[in-house]
Formats: structure tokens, C-alpha cells, sequence
């Protein structure tokens, strides 16, 4: 399969491609394991994809109370760094994903903006209350992951948005976190997926692969699962992917208490 | 339209003209002739045509070949010096990692990249490493001697 007919540039800088990424149907490119495959089918056809994968974008850093993972790091890069205590869901789920050729090109940037309901960081990210940076022509601006997704393959990111950060704010001392999912065999996406964050006093869990986009559980998990709104297809009924939802979010939080001080 | 570009592989500075759309196996094997990364599922599933990138094992059916100007690409024909075997090609004969061969490239190049990071590896990481790469024959046992074996050999 062959991608329609595009033209290619390569970003400088992050103002650089912002004014590229102001031509009509111009895309951004990092690590093109998302935008390629749905190049070929020719479900996206931009005009000109913006290639920001030589930005200096990436690389794992704490400071200020929380942890800046640049978009552009990739998913190998991400399951080797060390992160502060709290945060062990982040590499337990990046190691888990796609494939080893695809951990060395797919980015946690290109993967959150890509809105796959089924993808499983973002359901880390929002059970962590992650957060994106934004640059665009009008200035910088921070977002809640949760106000970032809408729908699948939706985001609330304008074309000339590019995301320059993605911060999460380091756990209180003695939490654990920690990420489940039951894959399908062949494509490796999950059919349910659960994150969970143990701190002392209080528990979050978000899920990914059941709903419209990954979300937070509110209140008791079992009773929340029983009340939200779950999709069925032909790889998972509707109440087989519930009934999912409850192991994936049972064994997420007990590997986060167990990985807890609280 | 077709621009000109300039690929280094297998340690050689190779110009060719390609369209911006163009993937990199297709510049490989059509514009290159280096036919050792294979198209299985053009889906970005099977590995077939996995190719090392700066030492990285990628899939070059979901590269941009304009992505990867002027960094180091290592297809099967280049990653033994002068017509050689590498000892992964060596081990994958000794101990039948391979069948009918579509696969074997692919497989060989994962293999190296495991190998770069964890030279001994256990057979749990072996299989883990070779999620990304469908084999139809072997039923992969044959496949993970073979690495275990360099990995023990090293």
C-alpha cells in the first residue's frame, strides 16, 4: 500500500512547524507508527506532513513537582528512564506496547494526539492527572489530558496546536501505580485496560478499550463499571468487555496497593 | 514529483529520487535493490520488512524514507561485513531458526537489536522481543535457540 500523494517537510524548530502546520490538511509526523498505517489506507490524506521528529522534544526529566516526559520520547526510551517512585504504571505500560519496532519509533505525543480509544497510555496519564503543554501561534497554554480527548480519534487540539510537553505530577510519597490490560492476540490493542494509582487515602482508576475514550472511574470501581457506558463489537460483546473492565481494574489496583507504602 | 535524497545504508551514501510519499522499504527494494526487506503484510503487523535504524530495529513499510535521511540504515545484505555470516545468521542454521526464509530477515534484525541491549537474554525476553515479527513455518522454538545461542555464546 502506497500513501496518497503528500509533500514532506522538515520542522527546525517548534515555530517552524507551527507556520508549516498553517497550510491546509498539514499534518504532524513524529514517529509515524499511528499516521503511516492510516496513510496507506488512505483515511488520512494531508497535504504535507510536518516531520518533527528531529525537535528537541524528548527525554524524561523531574523538576517542580512533577514529571516533563517530552512528546517526542519514545516508547523504548520511555520504558528505560528512571521515574520517581508513584509512577511504575508508565513503564509497565510502555513496555507493553505494539511491538519492539514499534516501542523504538511511536512517541507518547503522536500516540495521546492520535485519540485511539483502544490506546493504553492515556489511560495511565489520566489515572496519574496528566497534563499536555500546547503551543500554537497564539501563545502556550496547559491542558487537562481529560479535556484533550472527545471522542476517538477526536481531540479538542486545533491544527496549529503542537503538544510540547506532557507532565505528571509526582505522586505523593508511599503511592504505587500500576497497568493492566487483556490485549487482542493479533493487534495487540486492548480490549480493556485498566490504570490505578494507590495513595494513601485514595485510589484512581481510569480504563481504556471499553468506551468512546479512555476515562476516570468516579466513586467505587465495581459500581462505576456497572454504570458506564460500554461498547461491544465483534472482537468483545458489550458484557464481556464489562465483565473485562472489572478483572483489568481488580488486578491494576492490586498490584498499585501492593507496589504502595499506604 | 520526485525530489532527489540521500540515504546512508549498509555504511554507503546512496542518492536516489524519490516522491515525498514514498516508504522506505519500497526505496530499499525498488530504488536501492536491496530485496532482503520483505513486504508480508504491508500493515505494519508481520516484520517482514524490518530494517535497523541507527541500531534500532524498525518497520520500513511505516518509515517515510525522507524520515531517515542521513542516519544509519542496516538492511540483512549489510549487517555482516564483506559477503560474510554474522553470527546470528550462523546460529539461525545451526538450530533451524528458519524454514521456507520470508521471515528470517526480519527476524534476524530484531534479534540483533535485542542482543545490542541485553547480550544474554532469557527466552522470556527472547519472545517478548519478537512480538512484532510473524513466522508461519518454525513455530518460532527453532528461532528462539538460535538467539539464545549467540546470546550464550557472547
Amino acid at each position: 500500500m502506497i500513501p496518497a500523494a503528500t509533500r514532506y517537510a522538515r520542522a527546525t524548530d517548534v515555530d517552524h512547524a507551527l507556520e508549516l502546520l498553517g497550510g491546509p490538511d498539514a499534518k504532524v509526523i513524529a514517529g509515524g507508527q499511528s499516521l503511516i498505517p492510516v496513510m496507506k489506507l488512505r483515511i488520512a490524506r494531508p497535504s504535507l506532513v510536518v516531520d518533527i521528529s528531529r525537535l528537541e522534544l524528548r527525554g524524561v526529566e523531574e523538576r517542580g513537582g512533577a514529571v516533563h516526559i517530552g512528546p517526542l520520547t519514545t516508547w523504548a526510551e520511555l520504558a528505560d528512564a528512571a521515574l520517581p517512585a508513584g509512577l511504575e504504571a508508565i513503564s509497565e505500560c510502555a513496555r507493553g506496547i505494539g511491538d519492539l519496532q514499534v516501542r523504538n519509533l511511536g512517541t507518547i505525543g503522536g500516540s495521546v494526539v492520535h485519540a485511539d480509544p483502544a490506546s493504553d497510555m492515556p489511560a495511565v496519564l489520566l489515572a496519574l492527572g496528566g497534563r499536555l503543554a500546547i503551543r500554537s501561534p497564539e501563545g502556550m497554554r496547559d491542558i487537562s489530558l481529560s479535556e484533550v480527548l472527545l471522542g476517538p480519534f477526536t481531540t479538542s487540539l486545533g491544527p496549529q496546536d503542537l503538544v510540547t510537553d506532557v507532565v505528571v505530577p509526582t505522586p505523593a510519597a508511599g503511592s504505587g501505580s500500576a497497568y493492566a490490560s487483556v490485549e487482542h492476540p493479533a493487534s495487540g490493542f486492548a480490549l480493556a485496560g485498566a490504570a490505578a494509582l494507590a495513595a494513601s487515602g485514595a485510589e484512581t482508576v481510569a480504563l481504556t478499550g471499553v468506551g468512546a475514550t479512555p476515562f476516570v472511574l468516579q466513586g467505587d470501581p465495581r459500581a462505576a463499571i456497572a454504570a458506564a457506558e460500554i461498547f461491544g463489537d465483534r472482537f468483545a460483546s458489550e458484557e464481556y468487555r464489562r465483565g473485562l473492565a472489572v478483572v483489568v481494574a481488580e488486578r491494576a489496583l492490586i498490584s498499585a496497593r501492593a507496589r504502595s507504602r499506604a | 514529483m520526485s525530489r532527489a535524497l540521500q540515504l546512508v545504508v549498509n555504511g554507503e551514501t546512496r542518492s536516489l529520487e524519490i516522491d515525498d510519499r514514498t516508504l522506505l522499504v519500497h526505496a530499499l527494494r525498488d530504488e536501492l535493490g536491496l530485496t532482503g526487506a520483505h513486504i508480508g503484510c504491508d500493515t505494519s503487523q508481520c516484520g517482514a520488512c524490518t530494517v535497523l535504524l541507527d541500531g534500532r530495529a524498525v518497520k520500513s513499510c511505516t518509515v517515510l524514507a525522507r524520515q531517515v535521511e542521513d542516519r544509519e540504515i542496516t538492511t540483512i545484505e549489510g549487517l555482516a561485513p564483506d559477503g560474510g555470516m554474522h553470527p546470528l545468521q550462523k546460529a539461525f542454521v545451526e538450530h533451524h531458526g528458519l524454514q521456507c526464509g520470508f521471515c528470517t530477515p526480519g527476524v534476524i534484525l530484531t534479534a540483533a537489536d535485542l542482543l545490542s541491549r541485553d547480550d544474554a537474554p532469557s527466552d522470556e525476553a527472547i519472545r517478548h522481543a519478537l512480538r512484532g515479527n510473524l513466522c508461519r513455518c518454525t513455530g518460532y522454538q527453532g528461532i528462539v535457540e538460535s538467539i539464545r545461542a549467540v546470546g550464550a555464546a557472547s
